[in-house]
């Protein structure tokens, strides 16, 4: 690995400004970071690390809402999500391992943006809303194709805001070797209807199922999406899985959704 | 070259660290700790799994300035006051928890972390909590074997099979 200047800013202000330098990286729980730095893919002049930040972790709740601060670790979301957003706690408590989820942050997830993480989907299926140093961003906005976000250089997630569905669930057919989702699903129902969103899957990273989204808004029954079925074309293919194998995956893990919603 | 320092297994530690010197490599090279391996270092296998601030992460994938301040804990710090095998360890001995051994500080120090949470834990619960430590010699049965025992449950069972 090349080396660089590591700095550790204890606010966000000091954060935005040490990301101002030339060749600068924001570093989160580094899960992501550190191995593609090992293999010299990145190479920061200097490293900026969020996690000294005190005001961007934790959990709570927000006019209704749940908060997650964007330097807060899957495994703190996965105890502390727990009473009011389980399908949440569910989906942190399955990334990765024990070890990356004491490390790895939702903020650095999104950030990143990698086309089969999990996070993606709950923010997407929530129809969250992604608050950085400067700016609210919605996820139908956050969420810009394989890797890329509406973020701009040097732009903190400080805060994550979900509404709290009635019920949701998230299934993952998880990928054994990198615990990533070979295609994941987070199925999540509100008052104004149901969202569907899909990681794992398409070439373009995450995205909405809308035609289920429909369907299952006017019956939140696993009947409703059987007769569906979403186009291969743009889907990931790799020696784990076709096309037309992740198209079948998504309906199927949609239909496993409704039905194990709580 | 900047210094750093952290507690390591109850005492107060400092060296010189690049920015990019990893956890491990500080404990390993800086400190002499050499009980944490380092089998794949790309985050996979497991084997370098310490205790920071009380949660298991993968010494290789930190920075050791990330976690300067930080409460750590290695395999050397496992063992009882008096150099007695602590208790997972001592099972891990009795159980025959490990073949070659290489993995063995990275299962020990995962399986404390999860006797920690769960001091009970179902044959299920430890396997998937050992989804992160890779034993290639394909030693898991008696390590979750042991795992169990040293959570005081019977293992005649898992003995069996």
């Amino acid at each position: 690995m090349h080396n660089f200047d590591f700095v550790k800013p204890s606010s966000v202000a000091d954060a935005v400004r040490a990301l101002s330098a030339e060749g600068a990286q924001a570093l989160s729980g580094g899960q992501t970071l550190l191995p593609t730095m090992k293999q010299r893919l990145a190479a920061p002049a200097v490293l900026v690390s969020l996690t000294g930040i005190a005001d961007t972790r934790g959990v709570c709740l927000d006019n209704g809402a749940l908060s997650v601060g964007g330097a807060t670790a899957h495994a703190v979301v996965a105890q502390e999500a727990r009473k009011y957003y389980p399908a949440l706690a569910d989906l942190a408590g399955g990334i990765g391992d024990p070890a990356v989820r004491s490390r790895g942050t939702i903020g650095g997830s999104l950030a990143n943006n990698d086309p089969s993480a999990c996070y993606p989907a709950a923010v997407l299926a929530s129809g969250a809303t992604v608050i950085t140093d400067r700016r609210r961003i919605a996820a139908d906005d956050f969420f810009q194709g394989m890797f890329a976000t509406a973020l701009h250089d040097g732009e903190i997630i400080t805060s994550v805001v979900f509404p709290i569905p009635e019920k949701a669930a998230y299934v993952k057919f998880n990928q054994p070797a990198s615990r990533f989702a070979l295609t994941g699903v987070f199925v999540a129902k509100y008052g104004s209807g149901v969202r569907v969103a899909v990681t794992g899957a398409s070439a373009n990273g995450v995205f909405r199922w809308t035609e289920a989204e429909r369907a299952l808004s006017a019956s939140f029954t696993p009947a409703a999406i059987a007769g569906l079925s979403l186009p291969s074309d743009s889907m990931i293919a790799d020696l784990h899985g076709s096309a037309a194998y992740r198209a079948n995956l998504a309906r199927v893990l949609t239909g496993r959704g409704v039905a194990s919603a709580h | 070259m900047t210094d750093v320092t952290m507690t390591v297994n109850g005492k107060a530690v400092s060296g010189d660290v690049e920015g990019r010197t990893l956890l491990s490599s500080f404990l390993r090279e800086g400190l002499g700790l050499t009980g944490t391996h380092v089998g794949c270092d790309t985050s996979q296998c497991g084997a370098c799994v310490v205790h920071v601030d009380g949660r298991p992460v993968k010494s290789c994938t930190v920075f050791a300035l990330d976690v300067a301040g930080a409460t750590v804990r290695t395999i050397e710090g496992m063992a009882n006051a008096d150099g007695s095998l602590g208790v997972i360890q001592q099972a891990f001995q009795d159980h025959h928890g490990l073949q070659c051994g290489f993995c063995t500080p990275g299962m020990v120090m995962s399986a404390a972390a999860l006797l920690a949470d769960n001091p009970k834990p179902t044959e299920s619960e430890v396997r998937h909590y050992l989804e992160g430590n890779i034993c290639r010699c394909t030693g898991y049965h008696n390590i979750v074997k042991a795992v169990l025992a040293a959570s005081g449950q019977d293992v005649a069972a898992v003995a069996a099979e």
